[in-house]
């Protein structure tokens, strides 16, 4: 060995103590595909050091996923990659399949994004985790330690009663629990890096906030780097230290989290920030769509990428493609835009109208000057008072229990789901009514209820003024005519074999429409929602998921109803896509005098749309009320809790927030608890004293009302701001 | 679950005694035990075909003569051929020589046909993919009647080669063996005549297990849980057998029940071919008979073969998932 190459290794050992941990550099991977090589990353280069937090954020196809699959050197086999990847100084890229299983799960480890399938489900709990600790000690942890071990590690993740629990085997986790054990997975072996791949996606709002803090807690007692990915700005903001925002394979502004939240220095950035509807925005603010789609990752054209979608490109852009450059030579803030000292400008002179704060309103208010959005102007019947409209839907303690049964052929029921248990509220003409609630709370129920148009297991469900329980075939089909409904899927609920026209021309067909109104009616439609007539003839597979879900609605808007039902209409949907379908669900609304009935489960969106919200818990309605008096004052607990879970997309307003983490999941529906069914989970309850406690068990709160249209089902209520 | 499979097992002893009683009452009526007799040359006078008619139950309607037939079945009675042999005679040997033909050619192909999905799966559009989806296919699309002597061919062709006459193909023994000539060399000689017929028979046992074996195991590898178990520490092999291969097992436990009924209902042709004195061959030389004791007797054998691999494979399941287990 030359005496260089001994200097070389001696320099690899120190950086190994306080250097990065993790150090990518221009990292490509592409794919091969039908249609040509998919560049799924392309030169990406970041670094992460120990204890830091990294948040990479971007939409489905940006790469994120695959740029740290790579890390992992669990990618298939027919990706090519080349660059860098170096963990603690040691070179991974090229490493055997042998060599890098040492190095996982011991060193570097990793949280997916789905719990319900990231465990085998023929093994327990206890000795998959038990796993991950036997197979790095080499013989020297012994079976009784790794369960042992396995045991403590599930009690620290927050399972309760953790030595029965890991007895237990994933199906019999839920959602939340199982992303603990995962959790409890990754940290089994103490690891530097942890790389947490969309971790909260699929979970609910409170439970979300309950793995960000198991998350919290993972990083303090393992000291270890994390990196965070995932599509959500809000999950970021209050988590990570640094951020880095990805576009078509590629970087295109990293930087402290703050200063990327506050300064955004690339348009892309700027729009993501802009499109997001705020949970604490006190007044509407336009939320920026950014038009089109990301490109496509076979053949990119020269220039940046972005370009296309971009308000400010000019034709310098479409020449070369940025370099990630320095904003600003201390701090590290990094943007690959050629534009980015006008957007300082423009921010600037925001500034001067908002007031510099530590908040990133003067970057929103930037965001929505540069992408020129718009608010709707509300419709004029919307100044008439909301008691004086007449009202559209009308629901009235409605119930729907399912029998659960058991036999095959003499079935006998053994006990009832109770989905939906004494839920009133009513829509009026021209009002948005927004029903939301965790998964399993009942409120697809109560949809499919007010769908069905039959009558309910108890309760009256009117439309139009119009009993539902009285109507026969034939008043069913009319009322369907003023009602149509819009589905959360915009793949599943469109038929792949029949061109965008005919879906649009069905509902019109079905109520006995001649072909000359059907095929005037078809362009108009198609305009309406924002797509070009000429779209008449192609196949759902040939748009976006955002046009599709305009074509979902526009075949909603086929017959004129008066009420338009929403089933999650934009849940599905990346959040650039996702502001311009709720735009236009705004737009029309106004355009067309409809009230909206909008279930969905994400406040932010609903704070946006709706008028009024109802909360919905273990299939009642807790708390009730117009937008501004519930997200303001929420005076139930349980809305106090789904607020304060909901993460907002400003780190330094992140970071001030005093969060309520309830404890535990959902009861089962089909054994509520006594008296007020919130009470085992509620932070509230636990402070009482025993005789108000008493109540709480063996009284059902009623709803009463709080103030001016605001009703709260709660002994205790009383408010507290959270957002 | 125990009272689960006891509840199952009840079931399928109804369902034994209904697939019986249709065969027997199908068979009672277009069968005539009596044409042989009025055949004979110079006929038999009419007393003694009505003494034959007598004899066999013919006087009486089907649903009591199958209620005699069944109450001498359990007593262990299966009742006569119409050569006035006894069925139970014959009965057990017949079921030991069906059972070694068929039990060793399912394990040997089962064992074999999950190898050889998975090792498809795991080399996905990969020669060794290719090759094994060509075999199949071939396999699964020639017949029986086909492949036996197809079989023949290759096992001629290797004793000529080797100029022996080692491999044996008719019959099950050749009965010139000294009955002092040790277990060895008994051993030897069932195997001389077992070869190629089990090989027949595992053959087609592989292609059909390894197409679904292949595709259990494709749906498994695109798993998440299969990407935590590499996460953690396993290596790309490790993982795929201990959490893959476990899981894509489910899947096919079904399947190996209802894979041996179907083998025994069609081991009519593979002991044919082979001349082999089963109760497929029963079957046929029974139908050529109009015997309907002897077509009854082995519908009971295919229906508990059947239903009994049905009920292992339940156990089989609950042993593998433990979802099911309640």
């Amino acid at each position: 060995m030359s005496a260089s190459e001994i200097t070389l290794d001696e320099g690899l050992l120190d950086g190994a103590g306080d250097g990065p941990v993790l150090e990518v550099a221009d990292l490509d991977v592409s794919f091969p595909s039908e249609s040509g090589r998919v560049h799924a990353v392309r030169g990406l280069t970041y670094q992460v050091a120990r204890g830091e937090v990294l948040g990479i954020v971007g939409e489905s196809g940006s790469g994120k996923s695959v740029s740290s699959l790579a890390v992992m050197g669990l990618l298939p086999e027919q990706a090519r990659i080349t660059g860098s990847i170096r963990f603690q100084g040691q070179q991974l890229l090229g490493l055997s399949d042998v060599q890098l299983s040492k190095i996982r799960g011991r060193r570097i480890s990793m949280v997916f994004q789905d719990p319900l399938s990231a465990l085998t489900p023929v093994y327990t709990v206890g000795d998959q985790i038990a796993e991950a600790l036997l197979i790095h000690g080499r013989g020297k942890v012994s079976k009784h330690a790794a369960a042992n071990r396995s045991v403590e590690l599930l009690d620290l993740v927050g399972i309760p009663n953790a030595a029965a629990r890991a007895k237990a085997f994933p199906h019999e986790f839920s959602g939340g629990m199982r992303q603990r054990a995962v959790i409890a997975m990754a940290i089994a072996n103490d690891p530097d890096l942890i790389i947490a791949d969309e971790p909260t996606t699929a979970l609910d709002v409170t439970v979300q906030a309950q793995v960000l803090e198991v998350l919290k807690t993972a990083k303090e007692v393992t000291g270890a780097g994390i990196v965070i990915i995932t599509h959500d700005l809000g999950v970021v903001a209050g988590f990570a230290d640094r951020l880095m925002v990805m576009y078509a394979g590629k970087a295109v502004e990293t930087g402290h989290v703050n200063e990327v939240y506050q300064q955004p220095r690339m348009p892309y950035t700027l729009g993501l920030l802009g499109s997001l509807p705020r949970v604490d925005a006190a007044e509407k603010l336009p939320l920026v769509p950014i038009k089109g789609q990301p490109p496509s990752l076979t053949d990119l054209p020269p220039g940046c990428p972005f370009a296309p979608r971009c308000p400010m490109a000019v034709d310098d852009c479409l020449t070369e493609e940025p370099a990630l450059s320095e904003v600003d030579s201390t701090s590290g803030h990094r943007a690959a835009c050629i534009r980015s000292a006008e957007l300082a400008a423009t921010e600037a002179a925001a500034d001067e109208i908002e007031g510099v704060d530590a908040s990133n309103a003067a970057a929103i208010e930037t965001a929505v000057e540069v992408f020129g959005a718009e608010l709707v102007a509300e419709p004029k019947a919307a100044l008439r008072p909301r008691t004086e409209r007449p009202t559209v839907l009308g629901v009235e303690s409605l119930v729907k229990h399912f029998s659960v049964t058991k036999g095959v052929v003499l079935k006998r029921k053994v006990g009832t789901v109770h989905a939906v248990d004494g839920v009133s509220f009513e829509v009026r003409e021209q009002e948005t009514l927004g029903l939301v609630g965790e998964s399993g709370c009942g409120k697809t129920t109560t949809l499919m209820e007010i769908l069905g148009l039959t009558r309910p297991t108890g309760g009256n469900i009117s439309v139009l003024g119009k009993d539902v329980s009285t109507l026969d075939a034939k008043g069913r089909k009319a009322i369907r005519r003023d009602m149509q409904v819009v589905f959360q899927d915009p793949l599943a609920s469109l038929d792949p074999r029949m061109p965008v026209g005919d879906v649009i021309a069905e509902p019109m067909q079905v109520h006995g429409f001649d072909a000359a109104r059907i095929n005037k009616r078809i362009p108009e439609l198609l305009d309406l929602v924002g797509l070009r007539p000429e779209y008449a003839d192609r196949y759902p597979n040939e748009f976006s998921g955002g046009q599709r879900q305009r074509i979902g609605i526009a075949r909603a808007l086929a017959l004129e109803p008066k009420l338009l039902v929403l089933d999650e209409p934009v849940s599905a949907l990346d959040v650039s896509i996702q502001a311009g379908v709720i735009n236009l669900l705004d737009k029309l609304k106004a355009e067309l005098g409809l009230s909206y009935l909008f279930v969905a489960h994400d406040l932010s969106v609903v704070r946006h749309i709706a008028d009024r919200v109802a909360v919905m818990y273990l299939g009642k309605i807790i708390e009730i009320g117009d937008v501004d008096s519930v997200f303001g004052a929420p005076s139930h607990p349980y809305t106090q809790a789904l607020l304060s879970a909901i993460p907002i997309p400003d780190p330094v307003k992140e970071r001030a927030r005093e969060r309520i983490i309830l404890s535990g999941d959902l009861p089962s529906p089909a054994n509520p608890p006594s008296g007020c069914r919130f009470r085992t989970r509620c932070f509230l309850h636990a402070t009482l004293s025993d005789s108000d406690k008493a109540k709480c068990i063996e009284v059902e709160p009623p709803r009463e009302s709080q103030g001016e249209d605001h009703e709260v089902a709660c002994h205790f209520a009383r408010t507290k701001q959270v957002v | 679950m125990f009272g689960f499979l006891v509840r199952r097992l009840i079931n399928y002893i109804v369902l034994c005694v209904v697939a019986t009683f249709l065969s027997f009452t199908l068979s009672s009526i277009s069968f005539d035990p009596l044409s042989l007799l009025r055949q004979h040359n110079p006929p038999p006078p009419a007393a003694t075909i009505e003494a034959k008619r007598v004899e066999l139950h013919l006087d009486q309607p089907i649903p009591v003569r199958f209620l005699t037939w069944g109450e001498g079945v359990l007593h262990g009675d299966f009742g006569e051929t119409t050569k006035d042999h006894a069925i139970t005679e014959e009965l057990w040997r017949r079921v030991g020589v069906s059972l070694r033909l068929f039990l060793l050619g399912i394990t040997i192909g089962i064992a074999l046909g999950v190898l050889i999905g998975v090792a498809s799966a795991v080399r996905q559009y990969k020669l060794f993919d290719y090759i094994s989806t060509f075999f199949s296919y071939v396999i699964l699309a020639t017949p029986v009647l086909v492949l036996g002597p197809l079989v023949k061919q290759v096992a001629q062709a290797i004793n000529n080669a080797t100029g022996s006459e080692w491999l044996q193909f008719t019959g099950e023994y050749s009965g010139t063996l000294d009955a002092d000539a040790g277990w060895l060399a008994a051993f030897d000689e069932r195997l001389r005549f077992l070869i190629v017929p089990t090989v027949t028979i595992v053959l087609g046992q592989i292609a059909y297990y390894s197409r679904y074996q292949r595709s259990a195991m494709l749906d498994v590898l695109g798993s998440d849980f299969l990407r935590t178990a590499q996460a953690k520490g396993l290596t790309r092999r490790r993982a795929f057998f201990k959490h893959g291969l476990r899981t894509a097992l489910i899947p096919m436990a079904t399947l190996f029940a209802f894979g041996f009924g179907l083998l025994v209902v069609g081991g009519v042709f593979t002991e044919t071919i082979f001349n082999w004195q089963g109760m497929g061959a029963w079957l046929v030389q029974g139908i050529n008979d109009q015997d309907t004791n002897v077509t009854a007797t082995v519908t009971l054998f295919v229906a508990v073969c059947v239903l009994l691999s049905g009920w292992l494979s339940d156990v089989l399941y609950a042993l593998l998932d433990p979802r099911i287990r309640v």
